[in-house]
């Protein structure tokens, strides 16, 4: 899997305007998303790495997107793909504080 | 002729896959046990007490919600007050495995410590309050604890006069001789429990760099404490108020003739919530006995055995619970150390006012 700088996505996409699908790491560190809010496309996927020495469990209760990625602990990665628009309220299950908004597009 | 389109969308995009990075600092914790330290800071809470924009603390905003926290008159019967289940003599708790409301009604959950209430971000064992504004009422109006209700609240408080000038003097939205809104009366009263701080304990001197605040053991303890491989506590107590603020099932054993409490559960509906409870922090916390949300351990070397044992397995337990391989010597260590989170209570009990319970 390739990964490279939202630059250079922003370059490819131009160049090949026939890109359609884009995957997106958000990590979790010190009991916080590495951004709060994120925009993607209809067929994105957004991998969720934990990052931090202790379990968390990322999971959305928004309609029609619910999904319960269950506990995973530093180091690994679960991942959501989008495949229709609207606005998804991601939390940690464990750690209430930690949230954040991804736009599907 | 569609399906053929989502066909070759699918294929253009496995061709052309593209990762995005959003870019994150990650390292672990690396500790120097030498006291004043400079790896060993992020243990020592801010010097400010933090407060909301739209409540900030004012002396006369905590003297007055430390008046209505004593004030019994506030309760369906006149007898309860909120320092009947969170008494600054018992560690801001009741030392009762479940508490007692009104007409001695036994309560679902033992009363959790008010200390440091300033800092956590979510509120009551269950995590239903968002912010300590909404939670200091739910006590005052639940049926079996304070039974009041919230129009009878405003009655009483805005019946009394010094209430009335107190009022007006700490929050000019409201005048004199009106009714007094709950949600300022709310205010009041958080106020005064943000003020509810652990103070300076032998371990936060020796963070500051007191080398002879605590002794040896409790320093091998605080080891034992942050040691994956040993203790590992630090992995749902967290710096610097020894919470994570987060909710884990323990992996309690059920009691006979007690009903099984959903706790985190009833609040979000995820399967691994089903009796999750909130970390309390651990400041202060050889005066909260007993402890865990249902005072089943009553002692400090109940809790540890309770993690050495690693908690009975069930389904959807923490999977930070692990049987600790820990010597006897070695949780006495653990205890030791968390002996020295202590401070001695520093806020003074207030006369009660002497108000009348008639409406206005």
């Amino acid at each position: 899997m390739r990964k490279i700088n939202l630059l250079c996505v922003i370059s490819l996409i131009s160049l090949a305007p026939l890109t359609l699908a884009t995957e997106f790491d958000v990590g979790q560190h010190n009991k916080k998303f590495s951004i709060k809010r994120l925009s993607v496309k209809v067929g994105d996927t957004v991998h969720f790495t934990n990052q931090d020495p202790f379990f968390h469990n990322i999971y959305s209760l928004s309609e029609p997107f619910f999904f319960d990625l269950g506990s995973y602990p530093k180091g690994q990665s679960k991942s959501v793909s989008f495949d229709q628009p609207g606005v998804v309220d991601v939390e940690c299950a464990i750690h209430p504080k930690m949230h954040m908004k991804i736009t599907v597009e | 002729m569609l399906k053929a389109i989502r066909l070759s969308v699918l294929t253009l995009s496995c061709l052309q896959l593209i990762t995005h990075t959003i870019p994150v600092m990650a390292q672990e914790d690396s500790y120097v046990f030498e006291a004043g330290h400079p790896s060993l800071q992020k243990w020592l809470l801010p010097d400010v007490i933090p407060a909301p924009e739209n409540n900030p603390l004012t002396s006369q905003s905590i003297a007055l919600g430390k008046r209505l926290f004593f004030d019994s008159r506030l309760s369906a019967n006149g007898t309860v007050s909120c320092a009947t289940c969170h008494s600054p003599d018992l560690g801001w708790s009741d030392a009762l495995p479940r508490s007692k409301g009104i007409n001695n009604s036994i309560l679902q959950r033992t009363s959790p410590s008010l200390i440091n209430m300033a800092y956590n971000s979510i509120y009551m064992w269950d995590g239903r309050a968002p912010s300590l504004e909404e939670q200091v009422l739910i006590p005052v109006t639940a049926t079996n604890e304070m039974g009041l209700d919230l129009q009878s609240l405003t009655n009483i408080v805005s019946a009394d006069d010094d209430y009335q000038k107190s009022f007006a003097a700490a929050y000019p939205e409201v005048s004199s001789n009106q009714l007094i809104d709950t949600q300022i009366i709310a205010k009041a009263i958080a106020s005064f429990v943000r003020t509810i701080t652990s103070g300076n304990s032998p371990f936060d001197r020796w963070i500051k760099g007191d080398n002879d605040a605590i002794n040896p053991q409790q320093i091998e303890g605080f080891k034992l404490f942050l040691d994956k491989d040993k203790g590992n506590c630090v992995a749902c107590h967290h710096a610097p108020n020894f919470t994570d603020d987060g909710f884990h099932n323990l992996g309690f054993a059920t009691i006979p003739d007690v009903e099984p409490d959903a706790g985190r559960f009833a609040i979000k509906p995820l399967k691994l919530m089903n009796g999750a409870f909130k970390t309390p922090t651990l400041r202060n916390i050889n005066q909260t006995a007993p402890y865990f949300h249902d005072g089943r351990a009553d002692s400090l070397e109940a809790v540890m055995d309770h993690y050495i044992d690693g908690g009975t397995p069930n389904p959807v337990i923490s999977p930070d619970m692990k049987a600790l391989e820990l010597t006897k010597q070695e949780s006495q260590m653990i205890i030791e150390f968390l002996k020295s989170l202590s401070s001695p209570n520093t806020i003074l009990t207030p006369e009660t006012p002497k108000l009348s319970r008639d409406p206005k």
